[in-house]
């Protein structure tokens, strides 16, 4: 019944040499320019963190593979270990050891796996693990430090395996709350944006990375120059950075129009928080995001509207994860509605009506 | 206080009530209809393959959940997989059909008799008294009757063998 | 509207073409005789052909050796002058490796030609002659597809054909044949497009070519030159260009209504290499005996084109070209994209033989699969607008009208999906086997329908039977009344007997 060769057989007997592991390797690497700027802003304890990170997602993944009984060569495919460094790219550079630890298994576990592995998950596990650390240990997640601040390699040691940033004498002098966190607090506080904003805010700042917030997320340029790689190599589409970053500046754009006092312009949205990183590598993320290009814009269009909705009136400062994440809850539902339509057939999967070119005479 | 307590209790008795209507006057009746369209679906020929004496019973025994809709080895993968939906049973559950199977006569031993040809219940062997009898493959549907009333021995059943025609690519491993 | 879709069609890939070893080669006609010629019976499709020969006739080159089967089939001739030595089943070129039955021809290398009566002025006859004359010829699809050619030139006699399009696209990686004879017969070609224009009556008869075949466009431009009304369209080199439906979108902007035939919307497609053999068969009378052929790979020692003689074995031909270097990771008949694989060279050349590819594992680039990760690319690639991700997931689940649902009925198995999927799930296998099985659930679903229609004939026959047995009875009751006693006692036993078998059977 069957062919003699112990693979498939059936064509096609090509292939464009694509793999998963050669796409994981190249998203890594288009991460690398922000985690090394990370790393140096904030020094060892950053390097640490993102060490950790990949470390115990990776451990992670094998543990869970044993229990499922499955080859550990999966491990090969580099998605475990992508989860974890796009973990540590959403946290605070000084986090503690067990927020990276538990986030990076939390993120494999409950993220992934018990889905049923690579390409079964719901939800982007590194967004959801950041979510559920946000809430779970809030004083962590948001204690942001200061650009350019590099410990010893005793105080790094004491911060990551310690007691955290916080139990350094002078950590007033060196942490404080991220431009999101600080403008949503003074315009709560009854203070104009347009003040704020000038009193804070550099344009310059946040487009090369010069600020507070996420490992992985303050630098604009860094964040293009990886997604440019990612285009160049066609793993991910213009379609939802462009559709979520669109509709973000333009809602921005918009509100501060009519409402400058309090709401910031589009650049101030593009360049803070994890806008940026979100747009091209988290909402791009394949398992979790539409698969048809109308189905991506729509996405895109969704998670854009929901990340300028919680910035502006929701409980959290940042709202990228929220947003994103919302919109994988979506997913499916996008994918049934944009599925494309079949040659030959109309949109409702009927025959396309035509004129019967039957012969007449004869 | 007093007033919910009474109007809840209300409720409760006459939505109670009409359940009980509802259990007595339109109650599905016991002897399943299912049955009599599984019957329809079988294919009547009341061979015995699934071990019941025919295709009624085995309708019957379907419809009750006591045989598998894959007890059918004439019917084979497409008909256990009209009744599956039918009864709403998960494909996945389904597990492997038997093998059709089909009679051949070995030509050497046959003597003409023309017994297997009266008992076939598809006219699927066709010849003549004293003239060597042939199965009619498209027209079998291997329920072994020809088997039992063959005098000579020659008649066997074999599961057909796949021809250029019938073959086609396996399921790939799953990854 | 219609000059937005030109040139276009949905998704689509491009491979590596692989076609720089081969496209230069002029065709090599020159190919020794092998020392047998194995011709199978089941070369088109439909029903296997019937033989009209006895082993040991001798035959000539071109004579009728077997005919069609049924109407879908078509009628075989000997490619060389020689004994028939048997018939008797070979290994056929099939991923099955099944035997068929064959008629084995040893040639006597006297190359001798049986008469051949070309018609003075194929113009002159009526449409309906020449399709005639296709028809004994044996002409099938030379693409691959193996319909007989004059079918479709008797379907398209009955609608009204608006474009008649030649196929040069030859999208498949490697070959190069048709790019070959486009080069090379431009004349017979262009001569082929206007019988077939004539015989179906076409407005317009297009010959549209892949942009990655300058020498073939330039060829068939200057041959169609001096012929009015043959128009040469460029199309985009981008695979399945060469499919009929992605070719019709891209010529005329029109598409193919699910479960219509291009007839329907006044469009007919041929292969260059039909279109040419149709030519060989109205201008010269030949029958279809040889076909080109593109010899390819790494393996191969010395990539060719060639005209073979149909039921060459394989073998044969690849030592013409140096034989095989190395032990290939696949042969295959037909292109890398849609060609089917062979378990072994000792197979013939048959009329769908477009090429023969010996690839080495670097080539054919085959991995393990790993799980789906919904990257979308084979949703992206999709000429037909389908969901192979979801298809395939159906059909692992045994979930056939699910995946039916999804696409898999618009299907046409070209491997643009499987080829991209950076997971190298074997998607076109989960659609070939999901096919296979609907086919079988169709096929037992008939044999059942068709089993009730017998039981119930039998029945209404032994009822019958047994009233003409009643009736014979009472008669034989009235005429014969001293011996009834013992009569009775006989027939009586005979309809209780009867009686109790009805009710077991119905």
């Amino acid at each position: 019944m069957s062919s003699n060769t112990s693979l498939g057989g059936a064509s096609p007997h090509a292939h464009d040499r694509s793999g998963v592991n050669n796409i994981m390797f190249n998203v890594c690497l288009a991460l690398a320019p922000v985690t090394a700027w990370g790393i140096f802003l904030w020094g060892l304890p950053a390097l640490m963190m993102w060490v950790l990170c990949l470390v115990s997602a990776m451990a992670a993944e094998a543990f869970c593979l044993y229990l499922r009984q499955q080859p550990l060569s999966r491990l090969t495919d580099g998605s475990a270990m992508l989860t974890g460094w796009m973990l540590a790219m959403t946290l605070p550079p000084w986090c503690p050891w067990w927020v990276a630890v538990g986030g990076s298994a939390f993120a494999i576990i409950i993220g992934k796996q018990i889905y049923g592995g690579i390409g079964q998950n719901l939800f982007n596990p590194a967004l959801l693990a950041r979510i559920a650390l946000l809430i779970s240990f809030p004083v962590p997640l948001t204690t942001w430090i200061d650009p350019g601040v590099s410990p010893s390699f005793a105080d790094a040691i004491s911060i990551v395996f310690g007691q955290g940033p916080l139990s350094l004498a002078n950590a007033d002098a060196f942490t404080g709350a991220t431009w999101l966190g600080d403008s949503k607090a003074a315009v709560k506080g009854g203070a104009d944006m347009l003040e704020w904003l000038g009193a804070n805010y550099s344009l310059h700042n946040g487009f090369v990375g010069q600020m507070r917030g996420s490992m992985g997320e303050t630098s604009a340029l860094l964040v293009l120059l990886g997604a440019a790689w990612l285009m160049f190599r066609r793993i991910i589409s213009w379609h939802i950075p462009v559709a979520l970053l669109g509709t973000l500046a333009l809602l921005a754009l918009v509100s501060s129009h009519t409402q400058p006092e309090r709401f910031a312009g589009p650049m101030f949205h593009l360049l803070s928080g994890g806008a940026m990183i979100g747009a091209f590598f988290y909402a791009t993320d394949y398992v979790t995001s539409p698969t048809t290009k109308q189905g991506q814009i729509l996405f895109g269009i969704g998670a854009g509207a929901m990340i300028f909705a919680i910035r502006s009136w929701g409980g959290f400062p940042e709202a990228v994860a929220f947003g994103i994440l919302f919109m994988n809850a979506l997913t499916p539902l996008i994918d049934r509605v944009t599925k494309p339509r079949v040659y030959g057939r109309n949109r409702r999967g009927e025959a396309v009506a035509h004129v019967s070119a039957q012969r007449r005479v004869n | 206080m007093l007033t919910a307590t009474l109007v809840l209790t209300l409720l409760g008795l006459a939505l109670g009530t009409l359940l009980a209507l509802a259990a007595r006057y339109m109650a599905v009746e016991d002897n399943n209809p299912m049955a009599k369209e599984i019957e329809q679906l079988l294919p009547g020929s009341q061979c015995g393959q699934c071990g019941f004496p025919g295709c009624g019973p085995a309708a019957d025994a379907i419809a009750t959940g006591e045989a598998s809709v894959t007890c059918c080895p004439p019917g084979g993968r497409a008909l256990a997989e009209t009744l599956a939906k039918m009864l709403d049973i998960d494909l996945s559950t389904l597990g492997e059909s038997p093998e059709p199977l089909l009679a051949t006569i070995d030509e050497s031993l046959c003597t003409g008799c023309t017994r297997c040809y009266k008992a076939c219940p598809t006219d699927a062997i066709v010849g003549a008294s004293k003239q060597i009898h042939v199965v009619v493959s498209e027209a079998c549907t291997g329920c072994k009757q020809c088997v039992d009333t063959c005098p000579e021995d020659c008649i066997s059943l074999h599961t057909p063998e796949v021809d250029l025609t019938r073959w086609h690519w396996h399921k790939p491993e799953a990854a | 509207m219609m000059l937005l879709g030109m040139g276009r069609f949905r998704g689509g890939v491009h491979p590596k073409t692989h076609k720089l070893d081969s496209r230069e080669l002029a065709i090599n006609t020159d190919v020794p005789l092998p020392p047998m010629l194995y011709l199978p019976l089941g070369q088109s499709t439909g029903d296997d052909a019937l033989p009209l020969v006895e082993v040991g006739d001798r035959v000539l080159k071109g004579q009728k050796i077997a005919r069609a089967g049924s109407r879908m089939s078509a009628n075989l001739h000997a490619p060389t002058s020689g004994i028939i030595k048997d018939i008797k089943p070979v290994t056929m070129p099939h991923p099955s490796g099944l035997p068929a039955n064959a008629i084995w021809l040893e040639p006597d290398g006297q190359e001798e030609w049986c008469e051949l009566t070309p018609p003075a002025d194929p113009y002159q006859l009526p449409h309906d002659e020449l399709a005639g004359l296709v028809e004994e010829a044996g002409i099938v699809g030379m693409g691959g597809a193996i319909f007989p050619a004059a079918i479709k030139l008797r379907q398209g006699r009955r609608f009204e054909i608006k474009t008649f399009i030649v196929n040069g696209a030859e999208c498949e990686p490697y070959l190069t044949t048709d790019d070959r004879l486009m080069c090379e017969r431009a004349k017979e070609i262009v001569e082929g497009t206007k019988l077939v224009r004539h015989i179906i009556e076409a407005y317009r008869a297009v010959i549209a070519i892949e942009d990655n075949k300058p020498d073939a466009i330039k060829a068939i431009k200057e041959a169609a030159a001096g012929v009015g009304s043959i128009e040469v369209v460029i199309v985009p080199a981008r695979y399945p260009m060469g499919s009929a439906k992605q070719l019709i979108q891209a010529v005329t902007g029109l598409e193919v209504p699910a479960g219509k035939r291009s007839n329907d919307i006044g469009v007919l497609v041929h292969n260059v290499a039909t279109v040419y053999a149709i030519q060989q068969a109205l201008t010269l009378g030949k029958p279809l005996i040889s076909r080109v052929s593109t010899i390819a790979g790494n393996c191969t020692g010395q990539p060719q084109n060639l005209e073979a003689l149909l039921g060459t074995p394989i073998s044969h031909l690849f030592d013409v070209c140096g034989g095989l270097e190395s032990k290939p990771a696949r042969l295959l008949m037909g292109g890398p994209m849609m060609g089917q694989v062979l378990t072994t060279t000792d197979v013939p050349l048959i009329k769908g033989s477009s090429g023969l590819l010996a690839l080495t594992q670097k080539e054919v680039n085959e991995h393990v699969p790993s799980p789906c990760i919904r990257c979308g690319k084979c949703v992206n690639a999709c000429p037909m607008g389908l969901l192979p991700l979801e298809m395939a997931r159906s059909s692992r689940q045994d979930d056939f009208d699910n995946a039916q649902e999804f696409g898999l009925r618009d299907c046409i198995l070209c491997g643009s999906c499987a080829y991209v999927c950076p997971s190298h799930i074997p998607l076109v296998q989960y659609f070939e086997y999901a096919k296979g099985e609907l086919r079988d659930r169709r096929s037992e679903a008939d044999k059942l329908t068709l089993t009730k229609q017998l039981m119930e004939a039998r029945n209404e026959r032994m009822e019958a039977e047994k009233a003409a047995k009643l009736a014979a009875k009472q008669a034989k009751k009235k005429k014969d009344k001293p011996k009834r006693a013992a009569a009775e006692e006989t027939s009586d036993s005979e309809a209780t007997a009867a009686v109790a078998e009805g009710e077991t059977e119905s």
